[in-house]
């Protein structure tokens, strides 16, 4: 049922025939030259915009059939690389009736290893053996000859049982031998890898034997292995370590305190003798003061450090008992007192005064918190609330305000980011 | 915890003049032979102060796209001093789109200048003379072309100069070093003991290295010290007042 049945509309005949007539327009239209209908639709229907490869670059057929006559023809041929005269027949390109000359194309692949040809006279001079005779040495070079020094082959073939090695070893000390013989002077072989680098037999057993044991591992032995050669490096490294501590330990002064001393060994170990360290491999349950003489002493480790770093060390080395807290609250203190954080003018005089007057705001927070937690106390003990309680906070109240209990700043401690503002 | 006391800072190791340290013991001479088979003099702190940083122009009507100012990156005595005695060559790294971002300054003034546009954080490495120090030092600085002021009309005459002091200490120098500079005007030796037999070193007077005729310096910061001890000072005491009030009150609970 036509849709145009149900909608009640009269069909159209002349569109139709025009459909006809432009479809086969369109057909051939869409069928290039030179290319089947499918190939040429995988591209889209439409040529491409441009030509991906350059017509020059393809290869270019052979135009000379159009000037000379090519026949093939059943040819008999001779191959340099037999000895013999045998003449086997191919098919052969001929042009223009004259066949192709030179030589069979593959007689240049037959090559030949330059095995060492020697007399008996020079047998009797140079190369006699204890362990080998004559007949052996001249079967080990005939065979060396016919299979290319392929020493394998050879061992294979060789009358009695001779290792691979020992083979080699004959072969290449009486070449040796025989061309140092030959030579004119020691001096114009002394080039030649032969003389260079004679054959070491027993390197080379021990060389195999290692070889054949490492492709044999099985797996758990190659985790075995790898275990201890990366202990064995951590054993080197810590023995470095230990010696460059022990280098610097020498120039210590009798200062310290023998706690300060253990403990330096330990910054030091861990930190690279460069200056931008931070040491704070000191143990908490220090006290301040040996604390202070740590740091000293690993800065008098160093050969040269700027002074703030220096000042950085001691507060740290003052404020490690504290809590971060604490160590915020110290920092409101001083903003609140009008000081720098970090001194402006850090002078030697500037930072010994800014160091000390942290460890004073240290002590006066201390003795805040010990007043306070005495004073709770003692208004629990006596059990009365409304009393106590107002007095003494009201005096803390007072001190507090050079706290302000709002936000904390927090503080932009120098980052070492680059970045780059537009 | 019973009574916190205020620790002395028992081993600032350095032989000083200043009233701030306690005096210190000194090292027997027979110690010093027994300890180093280097020549080093023990508890002598040598001290350099340097101000470095970064001074920027803008360049107005020659600005461009790509290099709209000029800034200098610099590292020179506090008192504009001549640091070659002290420092061999200094060696500044800056952002990688420039070219040979590595820059090395071997002689004084050790600065160098540039055009750009864009604000970095340069690496500077001071490396010293061989009889100083071997290993190098680091310093960070970043660049600052606008004033952190309000967007203002950017002026051709006044430059955005950031500088820090900072003083560079050797707390072993070896012999050589202490005879060839104590008493060059650069560096700040302390008061050494009248025992002490320095080989004599020649002064190199030559070259003038210092920065007292830079081109800049009227922008330079002096930095002076004492208004940032009247500070402490002020604070200090403060904080010592409070300290005592509180000890009374504490004395007055528990008694």
């Amino acid at each position: 049922m036509d849709a145009k049945d149900i909608l009640g509309l009269p069909k159209i005949s002349l569109p139709v025939s025009q459909e006809k007539k432009s479809r086969p327009q369109k057909d051939s239209q869409r069928k290039p030259d030179g290319i089947s209908r499918e190939v040429y639709a995988l591209t889209g229907g439409v040529a491409p915009l441009m030509p991906s490869i350059d017509v020059n670059q393809l290869k270019k057929r052979q135009q000379q059939p159009e000037n000379e006559k090519i026949t093939w023809e059943w040819l008999s041929f001779t191959n340099s690389a037999r000895k013999d005269d045998l003449k086997l027949y191919h098919w052969v390109r001929v042009v223009n009736g004259t066949p192709p000359s030179g030589d069979y194309s593959f007689a240049k692949y037959n090559k030949y290893v330059d095995v060492i040809k020697y007399t008996d006279e020079e047998y009797e001079k140079h190369l006699t053996d204890p362990s080998w005779t004559k007949e052996e040495t001249d079967q080990l070079f005939d065979l060396c000859e016919r299979f290319d020094l392929r020493f394998v082959v050879i061992a294979d073939r060789f009358p009695s049982t001779r290792s691979v090695e020992e083979l080699k070893n004959r072969y290449y000390s009486v070449s040796r031998a025989i061309l140092i013989a030959r030579a004119p002077s020691p001096a114009d072989v002394s080039g030649h890898p032969l003389v260079k680098e004679p054959y070491n037999i027993s390197q080379e057993i021990d060389r195999k034997r290692a070889l054949s044991m490492v492709l044999s591992q099985t797996k758990q032995q190659e985790r075995k292995d790898a275990e201890i050669l990366s202990e064995a490096k951590k054993i080197m490294e810590s023995r470095m370590a230990a010696k460059a501590a022990q280098d610097a330990e020498l120039a210590v002064t009798s200062n310290t305190s023998p706690e300060g001393m253990e403990k330096t060994t330990a910054p030091v170990e861990t930190a690279s003798p460069s200056n931008i360290q931070a040491t704070s491999g000191v143990a908490p349950l220090m006290s301040m003061a040996d604390n202070a003489a740590a740091a000293a002493a690993s800065l008098r480790m160093l050969r040269v450090y700027l002074r703030t770093y220096a000042l950085d060390q001691m507060v740290q080395a003052a404020s490690s008992s504290a809590g971060l807290r604490t160590i915020k609250r110290v920092e409101q203190f001083l903003q609140e007192l009008k000081v720098n954080l970090k001194p402006k003018v850090p002078t030697k005089a500037v930072c010994a005064e800014h160091l000390e007057l942290r460890k004073e705001i240290l002590t006066l927070l201390n003795l805040q918190k010990l007043l306070q937690s005495k004073e709770e106390g003692s208004s629990h003990r006596e059990g009365s609330y409304t009393e106590t309680p107002d007095t003494p906070k009201r005096g803390i109240d007072q001190d507090r305000s050079f706290i302000p209990d709002s936000v904390s700043f927090g503080e932009r401690v120098g980052k070492r980011d680059q970045k780059r503002k537009w | 915890m019973a009574r916190v006391s205020i620790p002395t800072d028992q081993n600032d190791a350095a032989v000083e003049e200043s009233d701030s340290t306690p005096p210190q013991q000194m090292i027997e001479t027979e110690d010093e032979e027994n300890k180093s088979l280097t020549k080093k003099i023990k508890d002598l702190e040598i001290c350099v102060p340097i101000a470095y940083g970064t001074i920027s122009f803008w360049l107005g009507k020659k600005a461009t796209e790509t290099q709209s100012h000029m800034w200098t990156v610099y590292v020179r005595g506090a008192t504009n001093e001549d640091l070659s005695a002290v420092i061999k060559k200094v060696v500044f790294q800056l952002h990688p789109s420039f070219s040979n971002a590595r820059r090395v300054v071997e002689s004084p003034p050790f600065e160098l200048t540039e055009r750009g546009w864009g604000e970095f954080e340069i690496a500077i490495s001071i490396f010293f003379h061989n009889d100083v120090c071997d290993k190098q030092l680091d310093l960070f600085h970043p660049l600052k072309l606008y004033s952190e002021a309000e967007h203002g009309p950017l002026s051709t005459k006044k430059p955005v100069i950031v500088e820090s002091y900072d003083e560079i200490i050797f707390p072993n120098p070896s012999d050589k070093f202490l005879a060839r500079v104590h008493n060059h005007p650069s560096v700040i030796v302390p008061r050494l003991p009248p025992t002490l037999n320095l080989p004599h070193a020649p002064m190199d007077d030559t070259r003038r290295g210092d920065t007292k005729d830079h081109p800049h310096g009227q922008w330079f910061n002096r930095f002076s010290e004492a208004d940032e001890l009247l500070k402490l000072a002020e604070a200090r005491q403060q904080v010592q007042n409070h300290i005592v009030k509180l000890k009374r009150r504490l004395s007055m609970l528990e008694g």
